[in-house]
């Protein structure tokens, strides 16, 4: 059975004096069954109140459901540990959100992935994934394990 | 997700995917193209007219399915893509894998 969503959301208080951008929370399990409900329910905090084009949501959607997948299967890989999870962090600006996805395993080097579109490795099943998340974001950073993403995406 | 299939007076497997396919229930596509397969199913369109996103483990299982069906002497035709579903094939090149057709009767035509 799944585990249940934890989810939290935090806010900077109204009359602090440098008000901080709001921030959503999650916290996941590594089960890729659980990645459509935190997509949608990360989505709705990162769009409340807005009315986001048909292409905003779109690639907000792709690049954080390609991130979860990387980051619950890069945690479980090789551990055998249960109870593993999967942070995410979505600060809200004006009109970008800066999402980081962090997973608890060895990380891994995103510039020795291979080019998913040259003609020897455009029909392979898998490797895309980076690839989208780097052709959807505005911007894309890793640290230097590569156990963390922040992905700057567009919020309206 | 939910992945329903319908057989054309033609032979053609029409397999229409609504919501996303991502990679939590890519496998139950896979199933369903690898049973009509079996079933001696040679003709297959994908009908995305009411896909919402696919991930990259999505496109990966279609890549899969698609060569499956190849190795098998049939062939696998995608339709109904969006502008933005179809931007995912362009940007990863598999619009030049697989044949796009805007809607599923014109993937139907002549197959």
């Amino acid at each position: 059975m799944t585990a249940p969503l934890r989810f939290t959301v935090r806010r900077s208080p109204e009359d602090a004096a440098e008000t901080g951008p709001v921030c959503v929370l999650l916290d996941l399990p590594c089960d890729l069954e659980c990645i459509e409900e935190a997509v949608e329910l990360l989505a709705l905090h990162c769009f409340a109140g807005r009315r986001p084009g048909q292409r905003t949501a779109f690639r907000f959607r792709v690049a954080l459901a390609e991130a979860l997948a990387n980051a619950m299967r890069a945690s479980d890989r090789g551990t055998g540990e249960p109870g593993r999870r999967v942070g995410v962090s979505a600060e809200l600006h004006l009109e970008t959100v800066r999402v980081s996805v962090s997973d608890q395993g060895d990380g891994f080097d995103p510039d020795a992935l291979p080019d998913p579109t040259l003609p020897d490795t455009v029909e392979r099943e898998c490797g895309r994934g980076i690839f989208l998340i780097k052709s959807l974001a505005d911007h894309v950073e890793f640290n230097d394990r590569g156990n963390i993403i922040w992905m700057t995406l567009p919020r309206s | 997700m939910s992945v329903t299939s319908r057989i054309t007076d033609d032979g053609v497997v029409v397999v229409a995917v609504e919501g996303q396919l991502i990679v939590g229930n890519r496998q139950e596509l896979k199933n369903l193209v690898h049973e009509a397969l079996e079933r001696g199913g040679r003709k297959f369109v994908i009908d995305c007219s009411h896909t919402g996103y696919i991930d990259s483990s999505g496109l990966g299982a279609l890549v899969s399915m698609s060569r499956k069906v190849r190795e098998s002497g049939g062939e696998m035709r995608i339709a109904g893509l969006n502008e933005d579903l179809r931007s995912l094939f362009e940007l990863t090149k598999l619009d030049t894998l697989f044949p796009i057709l805007e809607t599923p009767e014109q993937a139907l035509a002549g197959f």
